[in-house]
């Protein structure tokens, strides 16, 4: 059909007003493994599966969930490698910020930056998108915040979303168990439930990756004995 | 031609920055902050906190490390939660933050003498309004170099009253 012709050059519109690449980037992240994350009143989760090629991957040297300022982390779905570049310049990002301003950089300005970096991957030449959408946790004066970033460079606030091959089931899950005053173990636990719904075989510690921020508004991934401990409250 | 120039600026209502030495250069310095303060605020959607501005501007003036800015800075505010930031810094600035006072421009061992002696804790607004004239206006009188008068902002949580005063015109 006619997008196909427009679907090679990133920077060409097709007829019917869409940019293709971003579309295909967006698949690339709708085959990648689940990530999801809940806002609660006083913390935020986001949990991913760690779904590995095969049984002698060293899973303890696979890291999904990144720490980018001690009140940040992020969890993508989609390339992994792509992901690490876009940890690298939001790191420096902040840490840029807080040279300058001595103060730590607000959630929402690093999600800002980083989405700008996003965009402008779609609208040079010579590059293509990121395969990625992240999901952005912090917790700052504003209080705890969630936030989704696609390859497009567009953002959303989220309560509780769910990004990867699940996505619609699991989205789907959270908004019936979503509730405003859910505290942030609460959250945890409904975070673990809605993973276990798509994931096929067993959760446990070493197969999916939890990182959590709290009250202390300090980023944490969970160790996998903090997640077995999780996982048994929640069988 | 006169010699009454404000170097006292306003960056927001519990933020005031002051800014001694090349006048050209002190008005392009508070050119520049009010930019950069412009677009925090539309980013951010909220005012710049007295201690971040001055690292901002500490930054700012590094950056100019070998060509610098001949112009340096107090700058006096009130942070979000009431509590009182003063700090000032030299021309590359080296900041220095204080709980009691702070100098920059002409004649500052006469600024000193009488702030440090004329300084207490705890004082009321309209204290505070009558040590820094005095001290200012001794200041003032006794400096070829140092104009008309001064004028002088208190800052409270409600509200700014500013007092312009009027020393010798020599």
């Amino acid at each position: 059909m006619a997008e196909s012709q427009y679907s090679f050059s990133l920077t060409t519109f097709s007829p019917s007003g869409k940019l293709v690449q971003i579309e295909y980037a967006l698949n690339a992240v709708a085959a990648g493994a689940t990530s999801l994350g809940i806002s609660a009143t006083d913390g935020v989760v986001i949990a991913t599966e760690k779904k590995l090629p095969s049984a002698l991957v060293d899973e303890t040297t696979v890291q999904k969930i990144m720490t980018i300022t001690p009140q940040i982390g992020v969890v993508y779905s989609g390339m992994g490698p792509d992901f690490r570049v876009l940890v690298r310049r939001a790191r420096k990002t902040a840490q840029a910020y807080f040279q300058t301003y001595k103060e730590h950089i607000p959630v929402a300005q690093l999600v800002r930056e980083t989405a700008a970096v996003m965009q402008e991957f779609t609208q040079t030449g010579g590059v293509r998108p990121f395969g990625v959408s992240l999901l952005m946790a912090g917790y700052d004066d504003n209080g705890p915040q969630l936030y989704q970033i696609d390859p497009s460079g567009s953002y959303f606030a989220w309560k509780a979303s769910a990004i990867g091959k699940n996505m619609t089931n699991a989205k789907a899950f959270l908004e019936k168990r979503y509730s405003d005053e859910v505290g942030i173990e609460d959250a945890v636990h409904t975070a673990l439930l809605t993973l276990k719904e798509g994931f096929e075989g067993q959760l446990s510690g070493s197969n999916i990756e939890v990182g959590i921020i709290g009250p202390d508004k300090t980023f944490k991934v969970l160790s996998e004995a903090e997640v077995s401990d999780y996982l048994q409250e929640v069988e | 031609m006169t010699c009454d120039t404000p170097k006292v600026y306003k960056i927001h209502d519990k933020l005031y920055l002051g800014l001694s030495g090349l006048q050209t250069d002190a008005t392009t310095l508070h050119q520049k902050l009010q930019f950069r303060h412009n677009l925090y605020k539309l980013r951010e959607e909220r005012d710049m906190k007295p201690s971040t501005f001055g690292h901002m501007l500490s930054n700012a003036l590094y950056e100019r490390r070998f060509g610098p800015y001949f112009a340096a800075p107090v700058v006096a505010g009130l942070e979000p939660d009431g509590t009182p930031y003063l700090c000032g810094m030299d021309t590359i600035g080296a900041i220095e933050s204080a709980k009691d006072f702070m100098i920059t421009g002409t004649s500052p061992e006469s600024l000193y003498g009488m702030c440090e002696s004329m300084w207490r804790p705890d004082m009321e607004p309209d204290e505070l309004f009558e040590t820094v004239a005095q001290c200012l206006m001794s200041g003032c009188d006794r400096d070829a170099l140092a104009g008309w008068g001064a004028v002088v902002h208190v800052i409270t949580k409600d509200k700014v009253v500013s007092r312009t005063l009027k020393t010798r015109m020599d």
